[in-house]
């Protein structure tokens, strides 16, 4: 079974760490992604963008575009996309298309900090 | 990270909204500061002990307040009790103000805290040096040390900037639109002002300036949480990344300033980059263009050039001709000619600054770019005559070396190799 492990914090306080804090976290982090990488159960890592970075696209008759991440708590999270884009119109274009007319939901774009694509067996 | 250490990122993250809420209940800078530092001093002997609150912002808040309110009742034995509305709103107290300050609430209460900063009586770095004590939360110490002041010396600015501002009679409701936009804009501005505090090299160690850029990212980070759809405010973030990026190749071994042209752009920050880039791409989409996003856009152009002969003048030249009519300025107008003369050649940009002799006539850079124009088009005595006149402007020494790594590069480049 494939596990999604999603991570949650007050970015206000991590843009407050300090460069070592920040490298500090980020080598223990590192170094047991590559204990779980040797083993070969590594799939994608991701680091996103602060949500100031993030667009929102609201599902609706006319789909809106709105700045800003997704900020509801009536909905949960349900799956996620990783995707090339040469701009964020691509990208918007592309969460229009994923949308469809489906009714109620959102995708939030958040551009990608870091990403390794890893090697665990699907 | 130490449990300590975790605290003190939670305080100083907190600290903007917290200071802003308590602000707008006592309506009393000192008191509203007196009553966050002693709610922090709770925190840091309450939360290694009973675990961090789940919402940091609205316990400081609420413990700030009481523990204000109890120093009023004491101070009130001695003293005749002041009338209610001048302490604060206090029906608010006895509610459950966790559900009830939500981010709107805090929205103008952080920009009304910045804003206070802003007062039009206070020379730019004493806006700088005011928010960063108040808002920042920095030390004294920390700030006369960014200023190359004395501690006492920056003790009495700030005192005294903190006296003007208490007099300026900030309004505490919510304010209306256009209020709001102005004030915005007072407090974007001031955010720059800090950044490039940072940014010019002009004093204090580069440790301590590359603090001050980080400070004005973090302020500019949390107005545009507050405002997400201000597209200037995405320009300013923008701008502060894009120009921050390049602090590592900035300063050589020696700490003199090292040109764009010359930069090892290995160097310059990528992450950093990239999302100073999502920025400008999520602002532009706005189709409200305005400074702080043309000049964005600008430095982005830079950011994307892998060498100085990749840059896209073309661009560059197209973005500053929509930041003449923005913001027309006869600085901008020089940038411009610095991009035209690398696409049409030296006379082009000469052609260019012609016109604003008269009113930059007294501006250093003004000679400097002629100079440098003046060169390249083979006219070698002009060109150290406004060189000359340059460095005999420069109001620092740094303005002065600027200039002169200008003519180095350019002698150096007259030779033939």
């Amino acid at each position: 079974m494939l596990y999604a492990i999603l991570c949650y914090h007050d970015e206000a306080v991590i843009e407050g760490w300090t460069k070592e804090e920040d490298d500090a976290v980020l080598a223990h982090r590192v170094a047991v992604q590559e204990r779980i990488a040797a083993q070969g159960r590594l799939g994608p890592v991701a680091r996103l963008m602060p949500t100031t970075a993030a667009t929102t696209l609201r599902a609706g008759p006319e789909p809106l575009v709105l700045d800003g991440p997704f900020a509801e708590t009536k909905e949960q999270l349900l799956g996620f996309y990783v995707i090339e884009c040469a701009s964020l119109e691509q990208a918007i274009e592309t969460a229009r298309e994923l949308k469809g007319d489906e009714t109620g939901g959102a995708f939030e774009i958040r551009p990608l900090r870091l990403f390794r694509p890893g090697d665990a067996a699907a | 990270m130490t449990e300590l250490a975790g605290i003190d990122a939670v305080l100083a993250s907190a600290r903007p909204r917290a200071v802003g809420a308590l602000l707008r209940y006592f309506r009393d800078l000192d008191r509203a500061e007196e009553a966050f530092q002693e709610a922090s001093l709770r925190a840091l002997r309450n939360w290694p002990q009973n675990g961090p609150p789940r919402d940091a912002v609205a316990w400081l808040v609420m413990v700030g307040r009481n523990a204000a309110l109890d120093a009023v009742r004491r101070d009130s034995r001695n003293r005749p009790l002041p009338p209610d509305e001048a302490i604060s709103d206090l029906d608010d107290a006895e509610a459950g103000i966790a559900e009830r300050i939500d981010n709107s609430h805090y929205r103008d209460d952080v920009l009304r805290l910045l804003f206070i900063c802003c007062h039009p009586d206070l020379p730019a770095t004493q806006q700088i040096a005011l928010a960063l004590r108040i808002v920042s939360g920095l030390t004294v110490k920390e700030i006369a040390r960014a200023f190359l002041v004395s501690e006492s010396a920056m003790e009495q600015r700030i005192t005294r900037a903190k006296r003007l501002v208490a007099a300026a009679d900030v309004p505490f409701e919510a304010p209306g639109a256009v209020e709001r936009s102005e004030r915005l804009a007072a407090v974007t501005a001031m955010v720059y002002l800090l950044f490039n505090e940072g940014y010019s090299a002009s004093g204090g160690t580069a440790h301590i300036r590359a603090a001050l850029c980080d400070e004005a990212i973090r302020l500019a980070r949390i107005l545009l949480r507050l405002f997400p759809a201000e597209p200037e405010i995405m320009g300013l973030a923008a701008l502060c990344l894009l120009q921050h990026a390049r602090t590592p190749a900035r300063l050589d071994a020696t700490g003199e300033i090292v040109l764009l042209e010359d930069q090892d752009r290995s160097l310059w920050n990528r992450e950093t980059i990239a999302e100073g880039h999502a920025l400008v791409e999520k602002a532009l989409r706005h189709r409200r263009p305005g400074p702080y996003q043309l000049q964005a856009a600008i430095a982005g152009v830079h950011a994307h050039a892998a060498r100085p002969e990749d840059t896209g003048w073309d661009e560059i030249d197209r973005l500053y001709a929509l930041l003449e009519r923005v913001q027309p300025s006869p600085v901008v107008t020089l940038n411009r000619a610095v991009a035209v003369a690398k696409l049409r050649g030296p006379e082009a940009g000469l052609a260019m600054i012609e016109p604003l002799a008269g009113a930059l006539g007294g501006y250093f850079h003004f000679f400097g770019v002629k100079g440098a124009f003046l060169m390249q088009a083979g006219r070698a005595d002009e060109a150290r005559a406004a060189f000359d006149r340059a460095i005999a402007l420069a109001h620092t020494p740094q303005e002065a070396a600027h200039i002169r790594l200008y003519l180095d590069r350019l002698l150096k480049d007259s030779q033939p190799a």
